[in-house]
């Protein structure tokens, strides 16, 4: 892997050549959508000639292709958008070309970001990093393996459920969620709006809080933005920490725990106090996400309807099939699912029984975790039940599929920051994460603790 | 036709539904001009109004604002928490697949208005409550295929929902108006009711006088002018009660009002409505409102309708001289203002200017209104009788016309009235000296007193209208 330091006082250009043939060495792993090479080399030699500066001045990397960027088409890895060139490019790409950094392309991920393998892409599957008859995880699957493989010291994700820190985990490379709100969602096409949060992937965690720090705070364009919170600390304060129970139970593969348990006895052993938590509710997390998430995709998906951009289907002779037909072709099989869920939980009649029910659920969860956090200041566990599983294994089976972000998506409902950190690997040379869950705004004591514990 | 007999046993039930365009700078998420009126189709379309990916919403302050001053002409609480939800449908003129409104938190709580009715009376309609919402765009159809025009997309509009407390075509003409009086007093619209800045959704139902259960009812959307409310309030009134008259039954449905035509045509049945789905919006934080808030823009609020009747009724003034001084805000200022700085002759007078020389505008367009100083004056040289009625409305209608300094127009036009009592008297003893006069002078010395209004007639004709005409009655009198 190669850190941001690696490419800091060197050539921009030749950080960028050195970027887009190590991308085009490893294409078999299928990471990439797409390479804005014209776009990317312009902008390194005006940073080479000293136009731009910054932190990140000349660093390349690589953006999930559902952020907008100029130069280069904007696919969300779906047939609808395969054309479909932004003519505005997401706050937090902007954030990163202000302080230098250059986007060299776009990683490929399941279509509108729905599935945690990156197998549900019109531009097919992303490969593990470590092993390419497995899966990359998801849906920011592309971003971890560009990271993993050592193209870029970091990559942009984007975590709803778990987008970041499965993937994350699944490579073995750092997965950073922030608090929802921290970065502007603007410019990046939506998925849960009460979920979806921006955040990055990378080799180290000092490299993932600078990024952090570069692309938080509050942006004019994004009502659901906070003031900014993130300032990088210097040394961690933490000195309790809990181990959640309902984590740790058999139904999770003994190797993946056993990675969190080496975690915890290295934590005792810096003198941090371990305890363990139980948080009942965590039973309902995955049920309330897929009737919360659905819900607001099935939302965020109807703009997408052939009358303005995107793909519009050739046989529609009727408004209706206008609508029909070019949403049959341009969407996947797993967003049709979740349209339809989402369609079904919101239907007059239902929206009680599911949708308000679930949001009830959702706020006994945020309870239980306030409550934990009154005596520890971090909750620990493992980031998925198994390490990354073959291509193909849970394709028929959503429900399997589902269950993989069953220790990821009660973050997400709660809003909470969570790191997926690198925890050595199986007996088969998987990499497995350790997952890290903080109070809302706790982010900058998150990554710094992280840092003292990797 | 069913006869007036039959009519008179039933009665009808209309709630209305007012969407009121907000008059702000730009839409209700985005940065885009909100005023499209003969723009170029789709150049007024921000990247969010177009419903690009990855686009968010930017929640309009000004906007809030509006809606919190029109919470006060309803006589309605605000709330102090209120919420934007989602609804959503397919269709070319609505771009992100959902309008944006607020269906279980309204910012706008129950308030009520009184509307004036011809008679002089008012009816009460209460409000249920008034929401914010964007509007969509536009569709025009051609054979085969129609174009989208997203300028009027994202605009906007504050949707308020009446109980059905209206019960005759009139009160639902009344309360209309007065919502469009209230609005546009308040600023809160533009009120162009010829570019659909108003538009009203009436529901009708009908049932025999005397039914505990309202009938069905029947929704004629997008009317836009007062006289069309009334129009199909009335025509629907009949077509259901035939309908019901012949052993029919009254369905559930939205129908459209042809103007050419004066009568409703159906749209679409009940069985047609959609389940929109609705859904908070989380992109949107909730607006919170303090009472310190409310309470300061309420203060921006002008005097609204209510209070400027309530001042000329106290004077005395006519309900239908009061209806048309309402019909333009420009005028209730007028006439308020020299109430307060002349007094009530002063207030008076003008109020009866206005309204019987000022045609009642209701539509959108500047009208040039005299200075209240101009008008002080002309007041005054009425009340003195320097000016008789005749030249006062002419000179009225000069300042109305841009004219200035009334006293100056009178002297140059010759208007004054000649009030010397040397000068008058002169004529008083001409035409009482003329043989012509003799026989009313003979009746008046006879007790006739009706005669007097001859001889004054004549001084006025001698005098060429100018002779202080009181001041001609007492020479008379003095002299016989």
């Amino acid at each position: 892997m190669v850190m941001i330091s690696d490419f800091l006082g060197t050539s921009a250009v030749e950080n960028v050549k050195k970027a887009l043939s190590a991308a085009r060495e490893n294409e078999s792993f299928n990471a990439l959508i797409s390479l804005s090479e014209t776009r990317a080399l312009e902008r390194a030699q005006k940073v080479d000639a000293g136009e731009i500066t910054g932190r990140l001045a000349g660093v390349p990397f690589i953006a999930k292709d559902n952020f907008l960027t100029l130069g280069d088409t904007t696919t969300v890895a779906s047939d609808f958008l395969k054309n479909f060139e932004a003519p505005i490019q997401a706050t937090a790409i902007e954030k990163l070309e202000t302080e230098g950094a250059i986007c060299i392309g776009k990683a490929n991920l399941d279509a509108f970001a729905h599935g945690g393998s990156t197998e549900n892409s019109a531009f097919g599957p992303t490969k593990n990093a470590h092993d390419e008859t497995r899966v990359a995880g998801g849906s920011s699957g592309g971003s971890a393996v560009v990271v993993a493989l050592g193209i870029v010291p970091f990559a942009l994700g984007t975590d709803t459920g778990g987008s970041i820190r499965q993937p994350a985990s699944f490579n073995g490379v750092v997965g950073v969620k922030p608090t929802y709100g921290t970065v502007s969602r603007f410019g990046v096409v939506a998925m849960a709006s009460s979920t979806d949060t921006i955040g990055v992937l990378s080799s180290t965690v000092d490299d993932a809080e600078l990024v952090m720090d570069i692309m938080s705070g509050r942006d004019s364009r994004d009502m659901t933005t906070l003031p900014d919170f993130f300032a990088p600390k210097q040394e961690s304060q933490t000195k309790r920490v809990a181990v959640i129970k309902e984590f740790m139970s058999d139904a999770v593969n003994p190797e993946v725990r056993k990675a969190t348990e080496v975690y915890v006895e290295a934590l005792k052993a810096q003198g941090v106090e371990v305890g363990e938590v139980s948080l009942p509710m965590l039973a309902y997390a995955l049920p309330t996400y897929y009737i919360v998430v659905p819900a607001e995709i099935s939302s965020n998906l109807a703009r997408y309807d052939g009358v303005r951009y995107g793909a519009r289907s050739p046989e529609a002779s009727s408004l209706d099939e206008v609508y029909g037909l070019s949403r049959e072709a341009g969407f996947m099989a797993e967003n049709k699912r979740r349209i339809i869920i989402g369609s079904y939980v919101l239907s007059s009649g239902y929206f009680d029984a599911y949708y308000l029910k679930a949001q009830k659920a959702r706020t006994l969860l945020i309870n239980e975790f306030n409550k934990a956090f009154e005596s520890y200041d971090f909750l620990i566990g493992p980031v998925a039940p198994d390490p990354a599983f073959k291509i193909g294994e849970n394709s028929d089976d959503p429900v399997k599929m589902y269950m993989a972000d069953i220790m990821t998506v009660p973050a997400s409902l709660a809003g909470l920051p969570a790191v997926s950190i690198p925890a050595g690997a199986t007996s088969e040379g998987l990499p497995v994460g350790v997952q890290i869950i903080g109070q809302r705004q706790s982010d900058a004591e998150l990554l710094a603790f992280a840092k003292r514990s990797v | 036709m069913i006869s007036q007999e039959i009519l008179d046993t039933y009665e009808m039930t209309i709630g209305i539904e007012c969407h009121v365009q907000l008059a702000t700078k730009t839409k209700l998420f985005s940065a885009a001009d909100n005023d499209a009126r003969d723009a170029e189709p789709n150049s007024k379309v921000a990247p969010i109004d177009f419903g690009l990916p990855g686009m968010l919403p930017v929640l309009n302050r000004e906007a809030v604002n509006l809606a919190i001053k029109a919470g006060k002409a309803l006589n309605a609480d605000i709330a102090r928490v209120s919420r934007f939800d989602r609804k959503h449908y397919f269709y070319p003129d609505l771009p992100k697949g959902y309008q944006t409104s607020q269906m279980y938190h309204p910012i706008i709580l129950e308030g009520f208005i009184d509307a004036p009715l011809e008679d002089g009376s008012s009816v009460r309609v209460r409000v249920h409550h008034a929401h914010m919402e964007e509007d969509a765009g536009k569709l025009t159809h051609f054979s085969g295929y129609s174009l989208v025009d997203l300028n009027r997309a994202g605009t906007p509009l504050i949707e308020i929902v009446s109980e059905p407390d209206i019960h005759s075509a009139a009160a639902a003409r009344a309360y209309a108006t007065e919502l469009y009086r209230l609005m546009t007093y308040a600023g809160v619209t533009h009120g162009d009711l010829y570019h659909g800045n108003m538009r009203f959704d009436v529901n009708i139902s009908v049932a025999k006088k005397g039914a505990t259960e309202l009938g069905k009812r029947a929704e004629v959307k997008n009317l836009n002018s007062f006289r069309s409310v009334e129009r199909a309030a009335e025509f629907e009134f009949k077509r259901q009660v035939e309908l019901i008259e012949n052993g029919g039954q009254v369905v559930q449905e939205t129908r459209g009002w042809n103007d050419d035509k004066q009568v409703t045509t159906s749209q679409r049945s009940k069985e047609d409505a959609q389940d929109y789905r609705y859904m908070p919006d989380a992109d949107i934080p909730p607006i919170v409102l303090t009472d310190e808030e409310i309470e300061q823009i309420q203060a921006q609020v002008p005097k609204l309708p209510p209070q400027y009747r309530e001042e000329f009724s106290a004077l005395g003034v006519d309900s239908s001289v009061i209806g048309k001084i309402m019909s333009r805000q420009e005028y209730a200022e007028i006439a308020s203002e020299v109430l307060a700085r002349g007094g009530a002759p002063a207030g008076k007078r003008v109020a009866n200017w206005i309204a019987s020389n000022l045609s009642p505008e209701e539509t959108e367009g500047d009208v040039k209104m005299p200075s209240i100083q101009d008008l002080l004056t002309l007041a005054e040289m009425a009340e003195k009788n320097e000016i008789n009625s005749n030249a006062a409305v002419e000179l009225f209608n000069a300042l109305v016309d841009g004219a200035t300094n009334p006293r100056k127009i009178a002297e140059d036009k010759n208007l004054l009235q000649v009030s010397d009592e040397g000068a008058v008297a002169a004529i008083v003893d001409e035409v009482l000296a003329d043989p012509a006069s003799q026989k009313a002078v003979e009746d008046i010395k006879a007790g006739n007193d009706k005669a007097v209004g001859f001889l004054v007639g004549q001084i006025m004709k001698k005098s060429q209208g100018k002779a202080n005409p009181a001041m001609a009655q007492k020479l008379i009198r003095e002299r016989l």
